[in-house]
């Protein structure tokens, strides 16, 4: 019921809004991706680099003290602990073995943070293929030990100084890139956003996050099904995986966090359920973030995975069905919780994931309640940001 | 007929010379002059671009001119303003140019209507795809009588061509590659190919080609094979830092089909 339709739609969202100069590249993948990742080869090779390179099964980790805190059981999806730091290499190891099926030699993606770019650069590396990634020129100098990374791995990584020079931009250039090389390309986008199929592709490559909650949950305390799921939403990858096979499990309540930036009543926010209306952005018919005309304005958070104008459609259709509930975290309150997160359980989130932490202040638990958090990634790109921030509290 | 200044344009069998403009570009105020110095000078059609913040299929020159047009405060309605003020001295054709998701947030319906109002011939939306063209929007386009120019690439197979010219009356615009807007130097033989291919066909609607057109050469090659030709970054570029619009206009234009 929450699946994509055959036209690309969750509800009224979704679809392919693609120049045709696009419609070949996307049509081919339309054609080919789900006979491709059914392939027993492609399952068989996908889970065996997730089990020997990624680390997979991630854990899933009782949290003993957050739980004790907070009155309920709260257990951590450890997906800080896939190789690269975050969730986003189960996404890159999909589409590279996928774009190689389908005969491609190069590799472009888009990236904010640089997390989606180093697993991107990862899996090239890994498949000695060619790989380019376009990062805003501001976003560059904002993330410089992961343009570093990337380097090392081999990509070349292409500034975009058009429009605000930061993550939109980012995808309008890597789009561009495709439409200029659309017979050897494959792009790798880094969530659930874009033209159909690429969200549903998305979201099938992350599902192994719920697939797994599901035999470690039953693992822990006999039941498969927790009373909640947490995770943040930047364009909504991890959480699409960490929902996946819950969608339709209606006693799994789905909690999404946004970045509030300076709060929702501000114009520095990326909250965009609560700020958003529906247009089309990269592709795709979904909530961003716009001005009277339809202009995409430019989101702020602290947390640049989630400095993001639009969330897949997917999230759009969780949203107006109300099958996910939304809450609105500002920078502050996620720094909060980043660092209280880090010294109740050792450790460190990723500023993006510090959001999901921050959703349990806002809710009420019995203490019966299982909660799982989907731990998307870890904090170490985030320490100059927390420690500018605490510098005043240590002293 | 309602479709009136486009099906005379075309029925006069003429070469067509088209010319891709940004409103607001490079002032706010300047739309107008240039409109008017691109009929004086013989241009056949104008597509007026409508910039926008996410311009995917266009190449850097088109980009930056639009990121200008919106410093300078350009909107639909300031566009639709200007228009107004213009009406009964364009008698060319005009068409305009955007993202789907500026119309959209219009609303596609009092877009439409206002257009068609203005004397607008047609609309060129490169994100809004074909099938839902045809499934949500034909009809109510076609109502106020306006044209919906569908892009083709080499890449579009001849069964999407004849579905396109089965469903539209205007024009086909066909991409001289597929690749976003900007200048190349010469058409590569696939490309001549390509147009000889679209000739073949005999398609009931006139084919134009746009991207990637700047020299007089180009335009030959065209004109030898299909209707006409449309020129936009080549145009952009020529009045980028203009202190004389008129002239820099007639000069680009004399440049293009000798004088
Ligand atoms: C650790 C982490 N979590 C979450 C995100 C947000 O992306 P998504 O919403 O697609 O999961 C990012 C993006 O960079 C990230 O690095």
């Amino acid at each position: 019921m929450y699946a994509v339709n055959e036209k690309g739609f969750y509800g009224d969202f979704g679809g392919a809004f693609i120049p045709e100069m696009l419609y070949g590249n996307v049509e081919e993948l339309r054609n080919c991706y789900l006979d491709i990742l059914t392939e027993d080869s492609f399952q068989n090779e996908f889970h065996s680099l997730l089990r020997d390179y990624v680390g997979r099964p991630t854990p899933l980790f009782f949290a003993e003290r957050l739980s004790v805190h907070y009155g309920a059981q709260i257990y951590l999806k450890r997906e800080d602990l896939c190789h690269t730091g975050a969730h986003k290499i189960n996404n890159a190891i999909g589409q590279i073995l996928l774009a190689r099926r389908m005969g491609k030699q190069r590799i472009i993606a888009e990236t904010g943070a640089g997390q989606h770019g180093v697993a991107t650069a990862t899996v090239c590396a890994l498949m000695g293929m060619e790989c380019v990634i376009y990062m805003g020129a501001i976003d560059i100098q904002r993330q410089s030990a992961n343009v570093a990374r990337m380097k090392m791995l081999g990509a070349k990584v292409v500034p975009v100084y058009s429009g605000s020079s930061t993550l939109k931009d980012a995808t309008n250039e890597a789009i561009r890139d495709w439409i200029n090389h659309s017979e050897d390309t494959h792009y790798i986008i880094g969530s659930v956003v874009g033209p159909h199929p690429y969200p549903d592709l998305v979201a099938r490559l992350q599902a192994v996050i719920s697939a797994e909650i599901k035999v470690q949950l039953q693992e822990a305390c006999g039941n498969a099904l927790p009373d909640y799921v947490v995770a943040c939403v930047g364009g909504g990858s991890n959480a699409a995986g960490a929902f996946f096979h819950f969608l339709d499990e209606p006693e799994v309540k789905l909690i999404a966090a946004e970045a509030a930036g300076h709060g929702i009543d501000t114009d520095k926010t990326a909250a965009t359920t609560f700020r958003g209306s529906a247009g089309v952005i990269h592709g795709s018919m979904t909530l961003l973030m716009q001005d009277q005309f339809g202009q995409i304005v430019e989101p702020h958070s602290i947390s640049a995975g989630l400095d993001y104008p639009g969330i897949g459609p997917m999230h759009s259709f969780l949203n107006a069905s109300g099958r996910a509930k939304f809450y609105a975290v500002t920078d502050q309150e996620a720094l909060d919780a980043g660092y209280f997160v880090s010294r109740m359980e050792g450790i460190i989130p990723a500023l993006e994931t510090a959001h999901a932490f921050a959703c349990l202040d806002k809710m009420k638990f019995e203490t019966s309640d299982v909660i799982v958090v989907n731990v998307s990634g870890r904090g170490d790109k985030d320490l100059p940001t927390y420690i500018e921030h605490f510098k005043n509290i240590e002293e | 007929m309602t479709h009136s200044k486009l099906s005379s344009l075309f029925d006069s069998n003429k070469k067509i010379l088209s010319i891709y403009m940004m409103a607001g570009y490079p002032s706010l105020e300047d739309t107008i002059p240039i409109m008017e110095a691109l009929q004086d000078s013989g241009v056949d059609m104008i597509e007026i671009g409508m910039p926008y913040s996410d311009p995917l299929a266009d190449g850097p020159v088109i980009q930056r001119a639009g990121t200008q047009a919106l410093n300078n405060g350009m909107n639909p309605d300031v566009l639709f303003r200007q228009l107004e003020s213009v009406r009964g001295r364009i008698h060319i054709p005009l068409i305009l140019m955007g993202y789907f998701n500026n119309v959209l947030q219009f609303g596609v319906e009092r877009f439409c209507k206002k257009a068609a109002d203005l004397g607008i011939s047609g609309l060129i939306l490169p994100d809004l795809p074909f099938d839902l063209y045809l499934s949500q929007y034909r009809e109510m386009m076609e109502s106020y009588g306006l044209s919906f120019i569908p892009l083709l690439t080499p890449q579009t197979s001849d069964e999407r061509i004849r579905l396109m010219d089965d469903y539209t009356n205007g024009f086909l615009y066909a991409v001289s590659a597929s690749a976003t807007t900007g200048a190349q130097t010469s058409f590569p033989k696939q490309t001549l190919e390509y147009f000889d291919r679209l000739k073949s066909l005999s398609l009931k609607n006139p084919v134009i080609v746009g991207f990637g057109i700047s020299e007089s050469e180009h335009i030959n090659q065209v004109y030898s094979r299909l209707q006409g030709v449309i020129i936009g970054s080549a145009f952009i570029r020529s009045v980028k830092g203009s202190m004389d619009l008129r002239k820099d206009v007639e000069e680009f234009v004399r440049g293009l089909i000798g004088g």
